[in-house]
């Protein structure tokens, strides 16, 4: 996830102070994982040195918390361009179980049993978020169901390479 | 191998073969009161046929199933229906209820079949179609409700005799993600509230998400999946 792009929208409703913008982050987008004040200031003075943002104020006592950014034009141009932009579809997890089934077939491994390893560990996290979302509010429910279907698709592969072992032994073997 | 200690259902050696076509080859199973075990596995694999052996509605050719200690091969066919009408319930695909009935008196139906009174079967029926939220379609017939209102129903017909053993069979194959999945947690909090256990045949990952364990039927072989390392 872009964190610049994310901070940068929520300046776009007004400006904040760096803790301010950590805590909407946090209570927004930061289910699993808060932000470190480090990033959020290393982020700050990107977007400042960009011009995607302007120090509106500074409140006494120093320290970069205490600094209240703005976005500016260039900021929300920014922000709409990223929102209109298609993230990249991104197959990692299949290449690297991709190499893990040939390199076991090539080995003369059970590559079945890393299938089904795999498979197993997929079901056992989708059961944990399945959980999450029966407990959660509608934001958990959301964030939890793009992350189950994307797990679905992994386990729907790891089923259709199963069926496809045999095959895929025969491809590899020559 | 003997069944895990505590099952209420367990199978083991099971076969079973249609002429030539070999549905089951040594597919074992066992569940406890109050769990949902998935049944996954590709189309052709056995899966039906491993439900149907051990609902007791179709005979294996060997091996054996225990239901409550007691030897399903050992009862008389009468004894077994009334296992059936009594102690299991049934969801099914599609198509399970009767046309000509309202919801509610499709709901009741099993209680009637068991002899309760016309009036007591409908409240018992009122009460479960409350919790599966579809209450106000009792005086519609099957014809008139969607596809996931209705499958909620036949859940509600299902768990209306509080069986110990609910068998579910692709419960949410003909529905969309967002009743498909209201449909099973409806079906798993009901089940858990009245700790039956839950035999749920479905080929969708994240339907099987709502199990505790998981088998997947290969060639009509299982294998436990919490037993894989
Ligand atoms: N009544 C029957 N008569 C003949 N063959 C049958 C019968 N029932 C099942 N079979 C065969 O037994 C095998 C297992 O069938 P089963 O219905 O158990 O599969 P399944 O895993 O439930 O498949 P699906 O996911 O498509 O429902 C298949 O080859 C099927 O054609
Ligand atoms: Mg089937």
């Amino acid at each position: 996830m872009s964190i610049g792009h994310t901070l940068l929208g929520l300046l776009e409703s007004g400006p904040r102070h760096g803790y301010d913008l950590k805590r909407a982050f946090d209570e927004k987008f930061g289910h699993d994982r808060p932000l470190h004040y480090g990033q959020v200031y290393s982020t700050m003075s990107r977007l400042l040195k960009n011009g995607l943002v302007e120090v509106d104020g500074i409140e006494p006592g120093g320290g970069p918390e205490r600094k209240r950014y703005a976005i500016t034009d260039a900021g929300i141009t920014d922000v709409q361009r990223w929102l209109a932009t298609p993230e990249k579809p991104e197959p990692y997890l299949q290449s690297t179980l991709y190499t893990k089934v040939v390199l076991a077939l090539l080995t003369r491994r059970n590559a079945a049993d890393i299938l089904d390893t795999q498979r197993a560990e997929h079901l056992r996290m989708m059961r944990i978020l399945t959980d999450r979302k029966r407990k959660g509010d509608l934001a958990d429910q959301l964030i939890c169901d793009h992350a189950l279907f994307h797990l679905e698709a992994d386990l729907r592969w790891l089923e259709l390479t199963a069926a496809r072992l045999d095959k895929l032994a025969e491809v590899v073997a020559k | 191998m003997t069944p895990p200690p505590g099952s209420l259902l367990a199978a083991e050696e099971l076969r079973k073969a249609y002429g030539p076509t070999v549905a089951l080859d040594g597919a074992e199973f066992s569940i406890h009161p109050g769990e949902v075990v998935a049944v996954m596995g590709p189309s052709g694999s056995g899966k039906s046929t491993l439900l149907h052996c051990l609902a007791g509605i179709v005979p294996p050719d060997s091996g054996s199933i225990t239901y409550n200690g007691h030897e399903l091969a050992g009862m008389s066919d009468a004894q077994r229906s009334a296992l059936r009408r009594s102690e299991f319930g049934f969801v099914f695909q599609f198509g399970q209820l009767v046309p000509e009935l309202t919801c509610v008196e499709n709901v009741a139906l099993p209680l009637r079949l068991n002899g309760t009174s016309r009036k007591e079967a409908e409240k018992a029926a009122l009460t479960w179609m409350e919790r599966l939220e579809v209450d106000g379609l009792r005086k519609k017939r099957p014809g008139e409700v969607s596809g996931g209102q209705g499958q909620r129903v036949a859940v509600a017909r299902a768990l209306v005799t509080n069986p110990r053993v609910l068998f579910a069979d692709e419960p949410t194959g003909a529905l969309d993600s967002l009743n498909g999945e209201r449909v099973m947690e409806l079906l798993t909090d009901a089940a858990r509230s009245t700790n039956a256990a839950v035999v749920l045949v479905t080929h969708e990952a994240r339907v099987a998400a709502y199990s505790d364990r998981e088998i997947v039927v290969r060639d009509g072989k299982s294998r436990d999946m919490e037993r894989v390392v």
